[in-house]
């Protein structure tokens, strides 16, 4: 599976999640928000942001306590929790998000 | 995220033994795992081409290796107990999810290529052969079995459906039809050492992280020990608990209840999963290699206990299974139990009067307990009949004012799966979740409109992920699961703050 936008081709698994990693850029994290229904802001960019950052020094998504944590510094402490990241992500922050930062998703029991 | 649009089902004052609708899951499957998955725990690729013969000899392997699945393709008298007991017959009222049914998808395979009758006559027995319109029937269906064994309690003959199902899972994985969720899974086991790939870095990381948050919030330096030589408990617990929410409210409590009972412990990097999801793909020798990684860290670090954390299917496992798998254990301290659940752990701690609660912190919450259906059903507790049932029970009540059990025919041996058990907590399989949360939706709702209940409480991180997911569907919100272990470490006193 595969969408293309400007001519480029981005690879995707069944669900829609980048194959590789090294294809993202803000046209596809665009594209893929707008298939999610998500309308990005820049409160949505400092997440997706953090989660790429997070992901090049870890190999793996920020644990939700991590990303909250982070998000209150970034935003504000009222903005750090899952509350707000279901606002911004209502199918849950740990798949959407990572899914328009075209990182893995998170497997498990999750 | 885009999927086939379906409705929820609407909640009923009492249960209703729906109608039958042919087919109306039939359509239900999850991903097949691709050829990378396939090939990183040996199976084939993708569909062999001689698939029929090689599903046939492997049911046969297992017909000789599991005298207990013939027993269950021969025993079945088509009584129907059974079939109105499973969840997701409950909430789909697909008859090919009454157990029954369900099993008589291999049950007639069997009977073609196993019996005299079948072999000879097989239309007076019912007897088909195994065509690719069979085998895409039980890749659907045996997808929509959580393994969660309630039909088994009410079958006169005690057939273990979970077994067939499992065999069935074993069988397709074994000509290349695997499943992708547990599959990908499992790899991730083996590359990287849990469910979520979470590295020993960010392990390290994220724990650093709680110390922070619970000193903050307590005052207290409650460690998070990560790969302590010498320590006297190995903690192995779902890799969700480090990284979602609720679960981690858990996993916070733990290390309360290690801190305040001052026992050294110590997480591995190498077992940093309690989940085996072996177990949910019938593969003896997935599930083995994966439980080898707690003998090695044990070994290891040289833990004198091994304590499981709150995760259902890891519990059947350790309980069950350890022993044979990866035992003996004679190296560890033998005045424990071998292995022990972190329930039986603060029970013990609890009984002693080695800990004690502000038990006015939980008076938010007004809590009813989910039986998880592997410890349930599979397992036991302190070492007395029913224990499974009384400790974490016992726990919520010292540790919190209001408690409220759900109806008697839904909880304990009774108990209904969340919907999202047995490999099936994957988000190509929601309309299934959701249906089949059903069951444990109409009993909650009754014990919130009689007793205003805001908290259910639950020991197993798929029941945590999954009503996380399904509770809003029902009109209710999702804070409202949450861990044994978080209703602890929200009353425990630790002592001074520094």
């Amino acid at each position: 599976m595969a969408f293309e936008l400007n001519g480029k081709v981005y690879e995707t698994d069944e669900e829609g999640y980048l194959v590789n990693l090294a294809d993202w850029d803000e046209d596809a994290a665009k594209y893929i928000a707008g298939v999610e229904n998500v309308e990005m802001t820049e409160n949505h960019w400092e997440v997706v942001n953090f989660l790429r950052e997070y992901y090049n020094d870890y190999q793996i998504a920020p644990a939700v306590r991590v990303l909250t944590k982070e998000i209150g510094k970034k935003l504000g402490a009222e903005k750090g929790n899952s509350k707000y990241l279901y606002e911004l992500f209502p199918y849950g922050p740990a798949k959407q998000a990572c899914k328009i930062a075209g990182l893995p998703k998170p497997t498990g029991c999750v | 995220m885009a999927a086939a649009p379906f409705a929820t089902p609407q909640l009923k004052g009492y249960p209703v033994i729906p109608l039958v609708q042919q087919g109306a899951m039939a359509h239900s499957k999850p991903f097949v795992a691709s050829a990378p998955i396939q090939k990183a725990l040996g199976f084939p690729e993708e569909l062999v081409e001689n698939w029929q013969d090689k599903a046939i000899a492997k049911m046969g392997e297992l017909l000789g290796k599991y005298r207990s699945l013939r027993v269950y393709m021969d025993t079945c008298v088509h009584c129907g107990a059974c079939s109105d007991k499973c969840h997701y017959f409950l909430g789909t009222g697909d008859p090919k999810n009454m157990p029954v049914a369900r099993q008589d998808l291999m049950r007639k395979v069997y009977r073609r290529y196993f019996t005299f009758a079948g072999k000879y006559f097989p239309w007076l027995v019912g007897a088909v052969d195994l065509t690719k319109e069979v085998l895409d029937d039980w890749y659907s269906y045996y997808n929509q079995c959580s393994e969660c064994r309630r039909c088994s309690v009410f079958c006169p003959y005690g057939i273990d459906t979970a077994e067939v199902t499992m065999a069935a899972r074993e069988i397709m994985a074994s000509v290349g039809q695997g499943q992708k969720y547990s599959n990908e899974i499992i790899g991730k086991v083996h590359r990287i050492g849990n469910n979520l790939g979470i590295p020993a870095k960010a392990l390290e990381n994220t724990l650093e992280g709680l110390e922070e948050d619970t000193k903050e919030a307590t005052g207290v330096d409650v460690r998070f020990p990560l790969n302590v030589k010498g320590a006297e408990v190995l903690l192995v617990t779902p890799s969700a608990d480090f990284f979602s929410e609720p679960h981690v409210e858990s996993l916070i409590g733990y290390a309360k209840v290690f801190h305040a009972a001052g026992i050294s412990w110590t997480l591995s990097s190498h077992a940093s999963e309690a989940g085996n999801f072996g177990l949910f793909i019938g593969n003896y020798d997935q599930m083995r290699d994966i439980s080898m990684r707690v003998r090695e860290a044990a070994l290891e670090l040289g833990v004198k206990r091994i304590i499981v954390g709150e995760c259902g299917h890891a519990w059947r496992v350790a309980y069950n299974f350890w022993n044979t798998l990866i035992g003996p254990f004679d190296f560890l301290d033998q005045r424990y139990p071998v292995p022990q659940h972190i329930c039986e752990c603060t029970y013990d701690l609890i009984q002693r009067g080695a800990l004690t609660f502000d038990r006015e912190a939980n008076d938010g919450r007004i809590i009813t307990f989910h039986d998880s259906c592997n410890v349930a059903r599979a397992s036991r507790m302190g070492g007395m009949p029913g224990g499974q049932f009384i400790i974490p029970r016992a726990i919520i009540k010292a540790v919190a004012n209001h408690f409220h059990d759900m109806a008697p025919e839904t909880i304990r041996e009774q108990t209904f799966c969340c919907g999202g058990g047995g490999g099936l907590l994957t988000d190509d399989l929601m309309e299934l979740r959701v249906k089949g949360a059903l069951p444990r939706m109409e009993a909650l709702k009754s014990v919130v409109d009689e007793h205003g209940v805001n908290f259910m409480a639950t020991i197993c991180a798929i029941c945590k992920a999954q009503f996380s997911k399904v509770l809003p569907s029902y009109g209710f919100e999702m804070e409202m699961i949450g861990g044994v272990h978080q209703l602890v470490g929200t009353a425990i006193r630790l002592g001074s703050p520094k």
